[in-house]
């Protein structure tokens, strides 16, 4: 084969995979990253000058850190790698790109996009006051930086990131004031045999509720939060929660992590012209792949969290797939018995995620009931009683015109935190079935860009 | 005023000096701008469309809930900015500029 341009978004565990596959079979992918360091979410690096050591940043994933990092720096001489650099758009069969005030459009002939997860999120009144953080925010502070997100956090949402980022603030020193869970035990229970496909994984997470425990933390199952409380100027002062029997109850914090597992970051696969399907399991729309990772746009493929959330190992395998099917689709051999061997294991592992998705549920009925003042949109501070005024009055039932209505969607966040429990309040209001609401289509930049850019030639 | 965040480890990296507001302020080599801000401070701006203070969201570039500006006028999202010796940042958005771009 001459030079194919081949471009990987995303130097996670999906991209540095898909990556290391592609040089193998000699092909020097560029591989595009917003981020400063490689790693992606979970095995986020440190700043240099940092030192903390894997087992302590990583815990029982050590070891899979330090061997994705090391691959990565054994791929680095061959690999053009772009790290803090933002792919903005596709359009044309080309990748846009920006990094320091200069854009560049990158053509390529197969485009690889593992771009990975955002915090999934439901509103709760008072979210807006600082102090409320996202569970993945929480994370990073504590990985990144050695820092807690306050004196006194509040644990809210539901999902593993829930128990897990929990139990590192505990390990690490800070103060955990409660685990506030909206998913029951009842329903984690239930969904033990699809959780048994990963032993390891769910071993791991009986050991955090141990953790969690033999700190005498208080969790608390089966609660619907009811309100942030704080001020305008402080932020963050307590939450309320009702209890499963009905009766409310404040824990005093000056932080809140909230989170409800993750969504796919599918703005890429929505600009390159991926059709979507709506998931009625997760209750979203996600980009319609093969097996493999194909979109339904020849030449663009997706791997890891941003098509599918199957966790880092599944991640690590998407990547690989990805880097095959985009192989075999340039005539390039195959190694068909590996192939099959990781088709299968990530059956397993798409086992477990049901396991995830049923023992965790997203709490859609939480948006029905959501007060009238409580603001939906962040950015703007839209309320649910706006967005519900679109709707009733003005017969937005769809979500592109519910958003141009109501602006829910419109912020600076571009309906990342607000995306899904909006369309939620939307088809609550309207009487009407989620899927009919539709999605928020993807817009270029995929996120706001400085005044000051220029255009340059590759 | 005391900070926001909490540092847990990592504090023996050296000092980096930086003006907040107008007033001296101290954050570690390898801080974010949020940390740094957040470390000395409860917020780091004003919503446009209300009276409350915010201190970001996402800290990993995807909300947009963290930017400050420097006393030039320069917008920074702070998450995922490493703050350097001298950075002069204002908490208040600079009149004149832009509410929100593109
Ligand atoms: C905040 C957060 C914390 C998590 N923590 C854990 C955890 O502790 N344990 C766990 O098992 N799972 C965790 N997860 C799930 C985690 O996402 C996966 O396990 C794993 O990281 C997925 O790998 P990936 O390669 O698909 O994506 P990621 O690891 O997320 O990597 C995606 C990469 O793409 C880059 N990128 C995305 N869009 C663009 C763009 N437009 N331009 C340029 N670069 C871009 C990002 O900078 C990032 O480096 C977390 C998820 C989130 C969102
Ligand atoms: S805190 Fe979300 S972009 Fe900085």
């Amino acid at each position: 084969m001459g030079q194919s341009r081949v471009i990987v978004v995303g130097a996670g565990p999906a991209g540095v995979r898909c990556a290391e596959v592609l040089v193998a079979a000699g092909i020097k992918p560029i591989l595009v990253d917003e981020s400063r360091r490689d790693g992606g979410q979970i095995y986020r690096r440190q700043p240099e000058g940092f030192t903390r050591s894997y087992p302590s940043l990583y815990g029982t994933e050590a070891e899979r850190a330090r061997a994705l990092h090391q691959s990565f720096e054994s791929l680095r001489s061959r690999v053009d790698y772009r790290p803090e650099t933002l792919a903005w758009n596709i359009y044309d069969r080309q990748l846009h790109t920006v990094s320091a005030g200069v854009t560049k459009a990158l053509p390529f002939d197969a485009l690889v996009v593992c771009s990975g997860a955002t915090d999934r999120l439901m509103p709760v009144k008072g979210w807006h006051y600082a102090g409320t953080y996202s569970m993945g925010a929480a994370q990073i502070a504590l990985k990144s930086q050695a820092c807690a997100i306050g004196r006194q956090v509040v644990f809210a949402g539901t999902g593993p990131l829930l128990y897990l980022v929990a139990a590192q603030y505990v390990k690490a020193g800070a103060k955990v004031a409660a685990v506030l869970d909206t998913s029951s035990l009842w329903k984690r229970v239930r969904a033990l045999p699809k959780l048994a496909a990963r032993p390891r994984v769910l071993l791991n997470g009986v050991s955090l509720m141990r953790t969690l425990r033999g700190a005498g933390v208080k969790v608390v199952t089966g609660i619907e939060p009811v309100e942030i409380h704080g001020s305008d100027e402080d932020g963050v002062r307590g939450i309320t929660y009702r209890s499963q029997d009905g009766a409310t109850h404040r824990v005093e914090c000056d932080a809140v992590a909230l989170g409800y597992h993750v969504r796919p970051e599918t703005q890429l696969a929505d600009l390159a012209r991926c059709e979507f399907r709506f998931d009625a399991e997760t209750r979203q729309w996600l980009p319609t792949v093969d097996q493999d990772g194909r979109s339904t746009t020849p030449g663009v493929y997706l791997a890891g969290d941003g098509a599918r959330v199957l966790g880092a190992d599944g991640a690590e395998i998407a990547g690989k797939l990805a880097a095959w099917a985009l192989l075999e689709d340039m005539g390039h051999p195959v190694p068909d018995a590996e192939r099959a061997a990781l088709r299968r294991e990530r059956e397993a592992m798409d086992r477990f995620r049901q396991g995830l998705v049923e023992a965790f549920p997203w709490p859609a009925e939480q948006a029905a009931r959501l007060p009238d003042e409580a603001i939906v949109c962040r950015c703007e501070a839209i309320t649910a009683g706006e967005l519900r005024r679109v709707v009733n009055q003005m017969g937005a039932c769809e979500a592109n015109r519910a958003k141009a209505f109501s602006r829910v969607g419109m912020g600076r966040c571009q309906g990342r935190y607000c995306g899904h429990a909006g369309a939620e309040v939307v088809a609550a209001a309207a009487g009407i079935a989620l899927e009919k609401v539709g999605r928020l289509r993807g817009q270029a930049p995929v996120k706001p860009l400085s005044m000051a850019v220029r255009e340059e030639q590759e | 005023m005391t900070g926001r965040f909490v540092r847990l480890a990592e504090t023996g990296r050296a000092p980096v000096r930086f003006e907040l507001d107008g007033a001296p302020a101290e954050a570690l080599a390898g801080d974010t701008l949020l940390v740094a801000v957040l470390s000395n401070a409860r917020s780091v701006r004003s919503s446009e469309f209300g009276d409350d203070r915010r201190a970001g969201f996402c800290l990993m570039g995807a909300c947009q809930d963290c930017w400050v500006w420097t006393a030039a006028g320069e917008r920074l999202r702070s998450c995922t900015t490493v703050v350097e010796e001298g950075m002069q940042i204002v908490t208040t958005q600079p009149e004149g500029s832009w509410a929100k771009v593109a």
